[in-house]
This record gives structure tokens, sequence and C-alpha cells, in this order.
């Protein structure tokens, strides 16, 4: 198929960008949509123009690398599915395709379809895991967690943080990506020492980063791992518990 | 050379408790004056680094990802072995390492493999007390699957993405020790070059991806956890990023490499379908639990796999391996499928797959049943082809995977470069001449979160009261310029290729001769091959854009560099391994019914080659395997 491509070309990160346009003819459908890019790229760079910056890795989905907005929607128009697992049958012969990267100010831009996502990486800092030093763990069987616990805590923890919940927010919040990781540790026995004091410090610290919550749910639409906003009800109801709790008296309730 | 393993003396299974007793050990308040730098932070960096800095070292870690949850340690599915034995099916530690020494074709260290399963259960506390969401029964506990290679289920598992969430959980573990202050991470900073002073490595020298700026880190000790190389074959389920810059500087710069050419094919990922393809994705090898492996009897057959007849199908792994049937390890199914399609009885398109079905499993166990097990995985199979495997067979084919060879390193985990360490799928320790299911997890785990930890104090203890040397030193800037040189050359070359085609040729010559088969004909062309394209490559390769900024074509072309030297090796190691071991298949070395045939007598021996200089032969120098504990039998999985 022959297409058209508009793709957001930025140099650096206090650049301005804009779009430009390239022609991609003869793409064969069962190609990847990152392969279609490769095959621009090749093409760019025997032209002598540099190739479209964009990030990837596994090519499987699960690194959570990549994700641009193709047409407006994060990771383009395949539910629950990562940018490089779309593949070009999902596109039309003539079809014009805008690919930008993720927007929001919590992602500055870095290159082209490049951005910074690290914020990301400050809010699990802040609390997103469990404390327990190498070693010192009971035997796993210790502790029985219900099936359906460790069902719905698996629901949460498959987040790849890509960051395609926070591009699709009207307000650029990140509340489904920090909701994910609280509900993944939150709901397992494992993670109720650490509950409150967790949801407060990795809330505060999105919070710094990122917009607020007005429920769109335009997040979970976008996710490539489809994970529900019901765990931003778990992060809020927690949340909400973690002000009003007096941390000493913690193990009384 | 002479090589010491440093194997310690006494029974098997008291190996590594009398080892821990007798090293040195840094007291805890000494440890914060000593510096590790860590390069990756996957399974065995992360959880290396966390752990490192848990007992108060001061840790560097580098990674040329983003965020340091990005490792190929996610995309790992399957599972996690552990001898916990919590199924009551005749699990023992002792049968962990021995199911690992057989399926590595008797190729690896006894000790190491032992010390593995020794420290396999532990592994499985650590993770679910870090909150990893393994699979359970009803009543709470931990559930198992079974794997190729092994006749008891001890396969810890999260849905499909096994890896994933044991990555997340290291990834985690390192948070806090970002947080705390006792690591220092970088990130988009790719480590380009060792430095070794007075014989011993005393740093590295890495480059700023967003910036392109050149710089040195130095430390007391440097741990490379950087993975392993199936990219050189181009299409591999490895990520793009993938490579062995580092292990190879490391190589270049003293560190003995093993066993290159030990290198797996994993039987079930989708069959290429394209030229232009970019990589070929996994499908877990947990299918082969419930799937089963078939091709039509008759060649040409074109009828769509659920037109033909019982009987007209040939389950070829359940009729010539009756005892593990869909089970055989990897090496062996994969070079049954081979064996199929270059007959000629290939299915899809381009008639390069073996089917792999469903359908009975679906009708014993309800279609839910399969997708509580496997749906995710299934999905995945439809998106890229398109084809939906509830109803249809999946296609599958073999293709490159993991890497058994790499960095020799004794029983501390070192290699020949003092203080330099390697860990995870970078080393060559536990898996011989094969790597079973579910045990690379394993691996990189124990070594980053229960050996390296030990043993690194051996090293360290030494060098209380030094300083790490200066940056400024000789030793350093002199590295800084030769990295700085590279990227200069590469950029200068201005030629009429580009990068992905250089990598894709390199790619088909060592998957044609040094894949699944191979021949002292062919590796001897792919030896005169190589080094031609190699030359071709630095006369004609095309990087655009500059050294100063982001630039995705100078990483890559900087890595397809290195993969030329290091394809080379693996096809010298080949050649000069004139028997058929694991993965690696020599057609001329096969018993009468075409089984892989190996030579005790003669090779029984880990090859580990030194760099000699550019355009010189590299040195080998063998180290002994003794085999006190197991006696050596022809692998039998009939």
């Amino acid at each position: 198929m022959d297409l058209t491509l508009r793709v957001w070309r930025q140099h650096g990160p206090n650049q301005p960008g804009a779009f430009e346009e390239y022609a991609a003819p003869d793409i064969r459908s069962h190609v990847s949509f990152l392969e279609m890019l490769d095959i621009v790229n090749d093409r760019l760079s025997l032209e002598d123009r540099e190739p479209i910056a964009f990030e990837h890795d596994c090519r499987e989905g699960i690194c959570g690398m990549c994700g641009v907005m193709i047409n407006g929607q994060p990771h383009g128009p395949q539910q629950g599915t990562a940018t490089c697992q779309l593949h070009m049958r999902k596109f039309r012969d003539g079809d014009v395709i805008t690919i930008e990267p993720w927007r929001a100010t919590g992602f500055p831009v870095l290159r082209d379809l490049v951005v910074d996502r690290s914020a990301l990486d400050r809010i699990i800092e802040a609390g997103g895991y469990i404390t327990v030093d190498t070693g010192s763990a009971p035997d796993a069987n210790l502790v029985p967690v219900p099936q359906e616990a460790a069902e719905a805590s698996m629901d949460a923890a498959a987040c790849i943080g890509c960051g395609a919940c926070v591009a699709a927010c009207p307000n650029s919040a990140a509340q489904l990506f920090t909701a994910a990781k609280l509900a993944h540790l939150n709901l397992l026995p494992q993670g109720q020492p650490e509950r409150f004091m967790r949801t407060e410090a990795m809330v505060d610290t999105m919070e710094s980063f990122f917009g607020s919550c007005t429920n769109h749910a335009e997040c979970e639409e976008a996710c490539p791992k489809q994970i529900s906003i019901d765990f931003i009800a778990l992060l809020n109801r927690d949340y909400i518990k973690a002000k009003w709790r007096n941390g000493r008296l913690a193990g009384q309730r | 050379m002479q090589l010491d393993a440093k194997i310690p003396e006494g029974p098997l299974a008291e190996k590594w408790d009398a080892h821990r007793f007798s090293i040195p050990l840094v007291a805890p308040s000494n440890r914060r004056k000593f510096e590790v730098i860590v390069v990756g932070t996957g399974l065995a960096g992360a959880g290396a680094a966390a752990t490192m800095g848990e007992l108060g070292y001061r840790v560097k870690t580098f990674t040329y990802h983003d965020s340091n949850r990005r490792a190929h340690s996610i995309a790992a599915q399957g599972g996690i072995n552990a001898s916990k034995n919590y199924r009551n099916d005749g699990d023992s530690d002792y049968r962990l390492f021995y199911d690992t020494i057989k399926g590595g074709d008797y190729r690896s260290r006894e000790a190491n493999t032992y010390r593995l399963a020794q420290v396999s259960g532990e592994i499985i506390d650590q993770a679910t007390a870090q909150g990893v969401p393994f699979g359970r029964e009803y009543g709470g506990l931990l559930g198992n699957r079974s794997f190729g290679g092994a006749q008891v289920s001890r396969t810890f598992y999260a849905r499909g993405q096994t890896g994933q969430q044991l990555l997340l959980g290291a990834y985690q573990a390192l948070a806090r020790q970002i947080k705390a202050g006792s690591v220092k991470a970088y990130n988009r900073c790719e480590m380009l070059d060792i430095v070794v002073d007075d014989g011993r490595a005393v740093g590295v020298v890495v480059r700023d991806m967003l910036t392109g700026e050149i710089s040195s880190h130095s430390a007391h000790a440097v741990v490379l956890a950087t993975g392993g190389y199936s990219n050189a074959y181009f299409l591999s389920t490895n990520a793009k990023a993938s490579n062995a810059t580092a292990i190879w500087r490391a190589h270049r710069k003293g560190a003995l490499f093993a066993n290159p050419c030990f290198t797996q094919i994993h039987p079930t990922c989708i069959p290429q379908a394209d030229e232009f393809q970019s990589k070929l994705t996994l499908m877990s090898e947990s299918l082969r639990n419930d799937g089963r492996i078939w091709i039509p009897s008759e060649i040409g057959e074109t009828r769509p796999a659920g037109d033909i007849p019982d009987d007209q199908r040939d389950y070829y792994l359940e009729r010539r391996y009756p005892a593990f049937g869909n089970l055989v390890p990897r090496d062996v199914a994969s070079r049954a499928a081979k064996k199929e399609v270059d007959a000629d009885k290939g299915v899809g398109p381009m008639r390069n797959g073996v089917y792999l079905d469903f359908a009975d499993a679906i009708g014993r166990l309800g279609r839910d049943t399969i997708e509580a097990r496997y749906g995710n995985l299934f999905e995945m199979y439809e998106r890229i082809t398109d084809e939906d495997p509830y109803e249809v067979p999946m296609r599958i084919y073999p293709a490159p995977h993991y890497t058994m060879g790499g960095l020799w390193v004794d029983y501390d985990l070192m290699t020949t470069i003092p203080g330099l360490y390697s860990i995870g799928e970078a080393n060559f320790s536990d898996h011989g001449a094969n790597r079973l299911g579910a045990s690379a997890l394993m691996q990189g785990l124990a070594d980053g979160y229960f050996i390296l930890p030990n043993t690194i104090a051996a090293y360290l203890s030494q060098y209380l009261g030094t300083d790490p040397i200066s940056t400024s030193e000789l030793a350093f800037t002199r590295v800084e310029a030769d990295v700085a040189g590279r990227t200069e050359r590469l950029l200068g070359v201005n030629g009429s290729r580009t990068v992905d085609w250089f990598h894709r040729e390199l790619g088909k010559i060592v998957w044609e001769h040094c894949g699944m088969a191979r021949s002292a004909e062919g590796l001897t062309k792919a030896l005169a091959e190589i080094p031609a394209l190699k030359e071709e490559f630095f006369a004609d390769v095309r990087i655009v854009g500059d050294g100063d900024s982001l630039n995705q074509t100078l990483e890559k072309a900087g890595r397809v560099a290195d993969y030329f030297d290091l394809a080379e090796l693996m096809c010298r190691d080949a050649l000069h391994r004139e028997e058929s071991s694991g993965g690696h298949f020599r057609v001329e070395h096969v018993t009468e019914d075409g089984e892989a045939k190996r030579n005790d007598e003669d090779f029984r021996f880990v090859s580990a080659w030194g760099f000699e200089g550019d355009g010189s032969e590299p040195s080998l120098t063998k180290e002994n395997l003794e085999f006190e504990n197991v006696e050596l039998k022809t692998r039998s999985y009939k």
C-alpha cells in the first residue's frame, strides 16, 4: 500500500518542532508499524536525510519502550496493542498517518518521537516497592495469597510503563500508571505494612510531575495492557485513608 | 594461560557453604568505602546492584535504556525453575542440578550448576516477598507448571509474563536503593569500553546517548550484566538493542570468551513472514505442555490444517521421543523441526513452519482453561499473524534465542581480568551446551541476588583503604580517545548502505553456517565471508547525523561493528569443536539414527578464547570439565 506520513520532527528538547510529510510507498500490509518506520528510515538515510528518532526495543509489547501518537491515538487504532504490535493491515492504501510523540508536560520531547519518561521512575522510587532486603524473605508458601487477590494484583502489575495513559489524558495525569503499581502491591498481603505510606508518597510525587485525574477514562482506552480504571478508585480510597490514618496505629486496624 | 576455576574442595553439596565461610568479608562499616560499577540492569544487573546497595556498597549502574525497567529479561514468558518440591513429585536440589547438567549435554561445571540449584528456592522466596504475583492454587499457595527437559513440575510462573514480573521486582528493589542514595543510576548511557590498569579492571568509558558526551567512571570493581549475543543472527527473539559490545570490549581487553558457539535456537517462535522482518517473536515453551506439534505426512500437502485427518498427520516429536514427547529439550525440538521443514514438509505461506495444535487440549480441558493458561500468548500470536490459534493451529519455527556462551568466569563469577565480573547471560557459567527452559531467569537472579554480592567481597577486601584511580589518569583518557576515534571513524565513512543492511547480511551468514546445523565446509566459508563483509562495512556504511546528539543509527553501527568479530569467533569455535553437543550440532558428528553425537574423550572442556590483536588468530585455552558426581551418558529423551 502507499501511505503518506506526517511526522513530528524536533531536533532537541528546547527547540521548535514541526510536522514533515513523507511518502511511504509500497508498504506491505503484514509488516508492523515500526517495521514500516524502519523502511522509511532506511530510505531517508539513503537520501542523506536524518532518520526519524523513535523508541522501541523488544517489539513484543512488553518492554514499554515504544509508543507514539498515531492519528491522535496513543499506540494507534487497535485496542490493547502497543505500537510495536500494531500491523499495517489496520491501515488502508492511501491513508495519511499523523505520527507524534507523547504530548504531556511531564514527558518533555527529547527528539522527534522520543520523550523523557523518567518521571515515572521517580514515582516508583517514592514507594513503588516492598522493603525486603535480599536474603531476608520467609518461605514463599508461608503466606497464602487468595488466588483472586493474586490475579487482581497481576492484572495491575501487567503495566509496561509506556506512558500511553498520560499521553491520552486531557490533563496529562499519571493516575492509571500510579494506581496500577499501587494496586499491584496494595492488594497483596506482602504489601500491607507499607500500604498507606506507599500510597501517600507515590501520589504526592505523581502530583509534582503530572496533572490531576478528572475521570475521563481515556487512559483505560489507550492502555496497551487494558488496565482498568477501577484501580484508580482503589488509589483514591487508599489515599484518603492514608491521609486520615495515624501511622503509629496502622497495625491496630 | 592457565585457567583456575577456583572450584572449592569438598563434597558437591557443601562447596558453596564452605566457600562462603572461607572467603574474606567486608565489614558493614567498610562497605561504603567501596565503589562498584554494574553495567546492565536486567535481572542479573538490577538484582546485583540492588543487593550490593542494601549491603552498603556504593554502586553505579549504567544502561542504554531510558529506565531500569526495560531490559530484555522482561520478555521472558514461561517461568522460573526452583527445586522447592512443592508438588511432592520427587524434586530436589540434586535433581535440578542433574537435569541442568544433562540438559546442558555435560558441558557445564558441576559445582556452579549445583550452586544454582541450591539457591533456586531462595529466589522464589525473595521474589514472592517483593510482591511478584506468581500464579497460585485456590488454597493460596504457589502453583507450578512443567517445562521441557524435566519430568517434575518445578516451574513458577506469573501468567505468560514471568520475566516481566521478576524484572519489575528487581527494578523496584533497585529503585528503593536509588532513592536511598546507595545506587546512582546512569540511564541512556551506553558502556563502550572498559578500562584496565595494571592488569585490573578499574572503570568504564560510557557515551551519553542524548548529548554524545564520552566520559569515564572509575570503581574498585566492574560487573558486566549485559546479556547475550543472539542478535549476531540479526533475526532473533532478542530485543533490538540487545548487543555484545560490553562483553566484546572486555574480551579485547583480556577477558577470555568461553564457548561462543553454544547458542540456543528456541523451537517455538513465529516463523519469518517477510524479508523486511525486524525480529522474531517467541511463543513461550510452556505452550508445549498442551500443544501438540505436527506436520502433514505428505510432502506438498495443501489442505488447511483442520481438514487433514489424524492419520495423515505426523506428530513427529511424540513418534520419535515417546518418553518426553512434545516436551523434549529445546535443542532436540529445534533440530526435529528443521529436519521436517528441510524435507519440504513445512506449513504456512512460506512453508517454513510446523503446527503447534491446541485442538486436543481445548477438547479435553475447555477453551476457558486454555485461555486462562495462555490467553496473552494467543492474543500476541493473533496480532502478529492475523490467525486465531483457538481455531487454527499455530505455526512455529525455531529462532535464535539465548547464548550459553559468554565471558569465561571462575566460581566467583570473575572473568580473567581481575576485578571484572560477569553475571547472567553475559557469562558462560551454568548451562553448558544447551539451556533448559525457565532456567535463564533462575540463573540471572541467582548470580545477581545471591552469588555475586557474596563472592565480590573476596576481591574487594584486598583493596580496603585504597581509592579508585582518578579518571584523569592516562589509563582512562587513552580509552576515551579510542572510543571517540571509533565513533568518528563510523561517522566518517559516509558510504552507500545502511547499518541494517550489513547486520542483515551478517545474520544470514551466521544463521546459514553457525545456526542449527554446522559443517566444517560451511564454517570455513563463513570465516571467509564475515571479515570481507566487515571490511565492506567500514568502507561503505552510511550513518546520517552527528555524534553530539541522539543518533540511533550511530548506536546501532557501533554494535554491529563488534558483531562481525564476535560472529567470526563463534564460527571459529564451532569449527574447532569436532562433536555435536547441545545446541552445537555438527553434521559430521551424528549417530546412526541422526542424533547428536558427543565426543567426551576429546571435547569434555570449556573452550576459552583469548584476543590476540586485530587480524591475529585468537588463542585457545581449555578448561577441562571434571565430573565427580554424575555419570556422562548419551542424552536420551526417547
